[in-house]
């Protein structure tokens, strides 16, 4: 099916949009103005946008430690996250959280995870709130529970598959394999034939694989398996092959990486790179567009990053707030 | 008042809370029972029969038979709850948090605070606790020092039907997560239960169930019983005690044990769990900080030793807190000079 020119140019500025707030952190994070431990989602924009681009708020994801890309494409406000990521109590959880626990329930976006494999489970759990309230007129909504070739390795990921098949939960498990586990090979970690969609396709789901750097193969992929999903079909999970352009952490000197490595996937994986030949090529969008969506989105980046400087910063009373309900 | 079991007054409070809220839903490692099996749902009801004729009533979308996955059980649980929903998960035993620790610890305790209060987590985690049935180290455990220490999560422990009634309905309603701790060796203990629908005990408020002004001795679940018992035994002889009841070890009651002890001077917390880091060192140090110019003895512990929960009758026996234990306590602080 084709896509609209909205929504080819919302793709890409979603996309652009993560890139460039990500590209600006791994610069950012080098003056020592950021705290804390930050994971950068850079190379796996089709994947998150791709997924996303199908999703209503009453869907609901749950994301990883390398989260900023799920919570954008979800709808996360960039001015409320940069602000999170600052620390301020003006950011998106009020500097309680930081890069790693970015959430925003009210757009279905159920938490970046500092825990590789604890989302799994949290996403059958929304999935079977989603079973007990039954189809709207579009079907099921769904829950997608973001995982990389790390968490693929948990037993939390293992009892969440199995749970969502035995319950069929209208449950989407998204394996996105972008060859490392922190610093430690996909070839080595995974013992199942370096494939994640046969182990997923072992507890009794349908299983998809495709190329995670390719937007309109992701996006593609997730209209069939929703279709499946919503219509009542039960669990799937879908596999996409995909790259990390920076280390697992910020400060991680990759000396794990290949000769030439990064410079590679750089020009040949990069989705956004991708995306731009294509829609140019097919001549849907022109260049000239996409060098304003470009420069807007930059603009953006900037003005979130001014704001998060200028923001309000938490107060030792803060530390107090938020622990219950009511106590 | 109706007289009613423990065991039941889980069961009929779950019942009553799912009728009268369609959002409330159970999952649990056979809640159900026998499914996938020739005798078919409902040939099990639940372990402890506190979930009897609930799937029958309320169907597969809101009472989920689980296999044995506590991780996948408590991960769904939040996020059941993160989606708004009010999920009372079984733990078939309290031990089993060993298996998923992590969805309570660092997940459903933590959501509220680190998405800085804009998440609500009204998960009940219900767990069948204690020790007395020679079910030895791995089946017989106090948790409630393991899990009252994580900020973020709500810690009950009822001693009698009326309790768990009040308290679990209070949980279900509560919008914050909820450990609700069952000794096993209560569920078949019976007791009179108020029949008001919407009979509720506040946490954070302790019961004072004997007055006798010489010493203070505090306790939770099983345990009350013999802390009562060691107190009527006393008060023959003139010794007046006063027994409090936590029913909840967070939020804490440190109004009643400091208001206690206040006149008392004396202390004795009596609990099940190791002696090391838990509650009956909490308690003491609260006294001692805060209540340090009322006492006329160091305040003391009646804990097991810390050692695993043996098996054998003679070694549990030995391991536990018993009447005559907590009555030479008290007959220690009251020798104190």
């Amino acid at each position: 099916m084709q896509l609209s020119r909205e929504a080819l140019l919302n793709a890409y500025r979603a996309m652009k949009t993560i890139r460039e707030f990500e590209e600006r952190l791994h610069v950012e994070i080098q003056t020592g103005e950021i705290a804390g431990f930050t994971h950068l989602y850079c190379g796996q924009e089709a994947v998150a946008v791709g997924v996303c681009a199908h999703l209503g708020t009453q869907d609901r994801i749950v994301s990883t430690h390398r989260g900023h890309g799920h919570c954008l494409a979800k709808g996360c406000d960039v001015e409320g996250m940069m602000k999170e990521i600052w620390g301020s109590r003006e950011g998106l959880c009020k500097g309680k959280g930081g890069s790693m626990h970015i959430a925003d329930a009210d757009k279905g976006m159920l938490g970046a995870n500092g825990i590789v494999g604890a989302g799994a489970p949290i996403a059958v759990g929304a999935a079977l709130a989603s079973r007990a309230d039954g189809p709207g007129p579009d079907g099921l909504n769904v829950a997608i529970a973001f995982s990389g070739d790390g968490a693929c390795n948990q037993g939390t990921t293992f009892e969440a598959m199995n749970l969502a098949v035995v319950t069929q939960a209208p449950c989407i498990f998204v394996f996105e394999n972008n060859h490392y586990s922190e610093h430690t090979g996909f070839s080595y970690a995974v013992g199942t034939a370096q494939d994640i969609a046969s182990r997923a396709q072992a507890f009794g789901m349908k299983a998809w694989r495709a190329d995670g750097t390719d937007f309109f193969a992701v996006h593609d992929t997730m209209r069939e398996v929703l279709a499946h999903v919503r219509a009542g079909g039960g669990p799937v999970a879908v596999e996409f092959d995909t790259e990390r352009f920076f280390g697992h952490f910020e400060g991680d000197p990759q000396r794990y990486r290949g000769p030439g490595e990064l410079d590679r996937i750089r020009a040949e994986r990069d989705c956004l790179k991708r995306f731009r030949a294509a829609v140019t090529a097919a001549g849907l969008l022109d260049h000239a567009e996409i060098d304003t969506l470009d420069t807007e989105v930059l603009d953006a980046i900037e003005a979130a990053v001014a704001a998060a400087r200028a923001a309000a910063r938490p107060t030792a009373e803060d530390v107090l707030a938020d622990v219950y309900i009511s106590y | 008042m109706t007289k009613m079991m423990y065991r039941d007054a889980v069961l009929s409070t779950i019942m009553e809370e799912m009728a009268r809220d369609p959002d409330v839903v159970v999952l649990g490692e056979d809640v159900v029972g026998g499914m996938g099996t020739a005798g078919g749902p409902e040939a099990i009801g639940g372990i402890w029969s506190t979930s009897t004729g609930l799937y029958d009533r309320f169907g597969p979308t809101r009472v989920i038979d689980t296999p044995i996955s506590e991780s996948a059980i408590i991960g769904a649980a939040a996020g059941l709850a993160l989606s708004g929903k009010r999920p009372v998960a079984e733990l078939m035993f309290a031990d089993f948090i060993g298996v998923c620790l992590d969805q309570l610890w660092n997940q459903i305790a933590k959501f509220r605070y680190m998405f800085g209060g804009k998440t609500r987590c009204p998960a009940v985690i219900r767990m069948a606790y204690g020790a007395g049935f020679n079910a030895a180290a791995q089946h017989s455990q106090s948790v409630h020092q393991i899990l009252t220490g994580m900020p973020g999560l709500k810690v009950v422990m009822p001693a009698t039907p009326a309790d768990v009634k009040g308290l679990l309905r209070t949980a279900i309603r509560d919008d914050d997560p909820v450990i609700f701790l069952e000794h096993k060796a209560l569920y078949a203990t019976s007791g009179e239960v108020p029949d008001d629908p919407d009979f509720m005990i506040p946490f954070g408020h302790a019961r004072l169930t004997r007055a006798g002004g010489d010493v203070t001795i505090v306790s939770t679940g099983l345990l009350l019983g013999m802390c009562e018992a060691a107190a009527d035994r006393l008060a023959a002889e003139g010794i007046g005690c006063d027994v409090i009841d936590l029913r909840t070890t967070s939020p804490l009651d440190e109004e009643a044990i400091l208001d206690s002890v206040e006149v008392t001077g004396r202390l004795i917390v009596v609990d099940e769990a190791p002696p090391r880091c838990g509650l009956a060192a909490d308690l003491r140090a609260l006294v001692a900080e805060k209540a340090f110019s009322s006492l006329k003895a160091p305040p003391l512990q009646v804990t097991p030793p810390h050692t695993p929960i043996p098996f054998a009758r003679e070694l549990e026996s030995a391991y536990l807190p018993s009447i005559d234990k907590i009555e030479d306590a008290v007959r220690r602080v009251l020798a104190w000079r």
